[in-house]
């Protein structure tokens, strides 16, 4: 499929703004489900986009940056990946192999992050001669900078896809055998599972591993929706929390905190 | 003293927006230091005129610092308090804002990555998900929505909290409020986590076929003998209600016997396989890479 002008201008746009979310990872622009949801809003490709939003999603569950760790890239992974669909003109059939292209993309983008973090070095040195100065606006400057700089990260190699057009992009996808697509398809099913790895590695603890089988063993049964899960989940920490305390202060021996605060009232009175 | 410098309510909001672009900046060297800087000037610029105070402020607020973006927020709060006491003639010097900071920015980290990136992210995003994966488009809305307001209103009550409280709320942290929050989310996660895997991750051996059975005969629906048209699929549909098998044959594959076994049971394998391989320090994108070609070669192979 060919876009038009305003279209193309749009995706640059929405490629932009999902490279800024990609450091700041405050609103969120560089989440699957929101940026394919936005080039397929603006390309008029919106139902395949959405479905390979929902796709992406699942596999980055679990790609977060931790301190100074660089998680996979999903700014560039989707925003790239809608656009290779849009452009391919596959719609829903599309989406098993723009999911398989995506990975590499994130890989991709993950250099780009580490180049731009290094850059933005530079960027804070600058704003520390802005500081000799007290100079408040050229700090501010600095910053809007650093900013701009992520947004264009994603921004560029989106225009590049955009530059060598619907025709190559097309002749690649077609290009795949079926074998392949429909194996990295299965692939793609299990992929998600190293999200949730990463996630357990950094939460599991002895005390809550527990908690992780009764997960698994209530998970079996469907007409639990993830939201009437969820609510299990809270009640069940709450009594937890709860219980470890009271317990704490009767092995302590003293205290008359007993975990009652209404019992507490009534016995100082 | 009659001219003590407060900031307004105005001063915050603007503070607390600018707080959204605290990453903008990250580095190598100093990390969020740009950001910290960049989100503190309107406060800045009201407590302090002269071009010294101005400098020596900016320099103190381009030290290092690295927090979850979230949680940064109590900390912008706590610092604009102790700021403004310091422009009023209080003895707070470097050290104790740049003590501050550092202080609570580890603890506060420790709280950041659980419960907003191991725990509201992957609910939110697997339930926002499971509708986009219909098609639908109040899955990315509701992401976005849920995401961003819970975000946002936890930030402004939180720099709000540590305004108020100012240098006060570095005793509140160190009591169990932090470790019961952390603990909290640890458990919910652990406990969403397996129904995750359970649901979204598929590993489907339903190419291999175990046996195949032919049925005794009144076991399953004999198409031949049905009466012509509607009546017949009627008379079809009946016969299935009362658990007749649609076909001649009974075919048993590899995924049913799993199923029998424990739902989800390869993909809690897949999982601690993940978990293990991570452990020995290898790269996450490396075993993406290995599940895929694992998953074309399976199918190649006639096995998934």
């Amino acid at each position: 499929m060919n876009l038009n002008a305003i279209q193309m201008i749009l995706v640059v746009f929405v490629a932009f703004l999902a490279g800024m979310e990609g450091i700041l990872d405050e609103f969120h622009f560089h989440q699957p489900v929101v940026a394919c949801t936005l080039i397929g809003l603006v390309t008029g490709q919106l139902v395949p986009c959405i479905i390979l939003g929902g796709s992406l999603q699942m596999i980055a569950l679990g790609w977060s940056n931790v301190g100074a760790a660089v998680a996979p890239d999903a700014a560039l992974a989707s925003i790239a990946s809608a656009i290779i669909l849009v452009l391919g003109g596959q719609g829903r059939a599309g989406v098993s192999s723009a999911i398989a292209i995506a990975v590499p993309l994130a890989v991709a983008g993950l250099l780009l992050t580490i180049i731009a973090r290094t850059l933005a070095t530079l960027m804070v040195h600058a704003m520390d001669r802005a500081a000799e100065e007290g100079s408040f606006g050229k700090i501010e400057m600095w910053q809007i900078a650093g900013i701009c700089m992520q947004g264009l990260r994603i921004a560029i190699p989106a225009a590049l896809i955009l530059a060598v057009g619907a025709g190559p992009v097309k002749a690649m996808l077609n290009s795949m055998p079926t074998w392949l697509t429909d194996g990295l398809s299965i692939g793609g099913g299990m992929v998600v599972a190293v999200g949730y790895a990463m996630v357990i590695n950094m939460m599991a603890t002895r005390e809550v591993w527990p908690f992780f089988v009764l997960g698994f063993v209530l998970a079996a049964i469907s007409e639990l929706t993830l939201i009437a899960l969820g609510g299990i989940g809270v009640a069940m920490a709450l009594i937890y929390l709860n219980l470890s305390k009271m317990g704490g202060s009767g092995n302590g021996g003293g205290g008359s905190n007993t975990g009652d605060p209404v019992g507490d009232i009534i016995d100082k009175y | 003293m009659a001219d003590q410098i407060k900031l307004s309510k105005s001063d915050r909001i603007h503070v607390w927006w600018r707080s959204q672009f605290l990453q903008g900046s990250w580095n190598y060297e100093r990390m969020q230091n740009g950001g910290w800087a960049y989100t503190l000037i309107p406060a800045l610029k009201k407590l302090y005129t002269t071009k010294e105070d101005r400098a020596a402020a900016l320099k103190r607020h381009l030290e290092f610092f690295n927090t979850h973006p979230y949680v940064a927020s109590p900390i912008v709060g706590v610092t604009m308090a102790l700021e403004e006491e310091r422009s009023n003639g209080a003895p707070i010097d470097d050290v104790t804002i740049q003590g501050v900071k550092v202080g609570m920015m580890g603890p506060l980290a420790g709280v950041g990555d659980p419960v907003f990136w191991f725990t509201a992210k992957p609910i939110i995003g697997a339930l926002a998900a499971s509708l986009a994966l219909g098609g639908s488009i109040m899955g990315p809305i509701l992401y976005f929505v849920v995401w961003n307001v819970m975000r946002m209103a936890f930030m402004w009550y939180t720099q709000e909290l540590g305004y108020k409280a100012g240098s006060a709320i570095t005793d509140d942290l160190s009591g169990g409020i932090l470790q019961d929050i952390t603990k909290g989310a640890s458990i919910l996660g652990m406990f969403i986590l397996p129904a995750l895997i359970e649901r979204w991750v598929t590993v489907d051996f339903s190419p291999v076929k175990v046996s195949t059975i032919k049925q005794a005969s009144g076991a399953y629906i004999d198409w031949d003998k049905l009466p012509a048209g509607a009546k017949g699929i009627k008379e079809a549909l009946t016969e299935q209600k009362a658990g007749l098998s649609l076909d001649k044959y009974k075919v048993t594959t590899l995924q049913d016997n799993l199923n029998q076994l424990i739902p989800g049971l390869a993909a809690l394998l897949i999982t601690f396989l993940c978990m293990w391989l991570l452990k020995k320090k290898v790269s996450p994108i490396w075993i993406i890479f290995g599940l895929f070609a694992f998953g074309v070669i399976m199918h190649v192979l006639g096995v998934m």
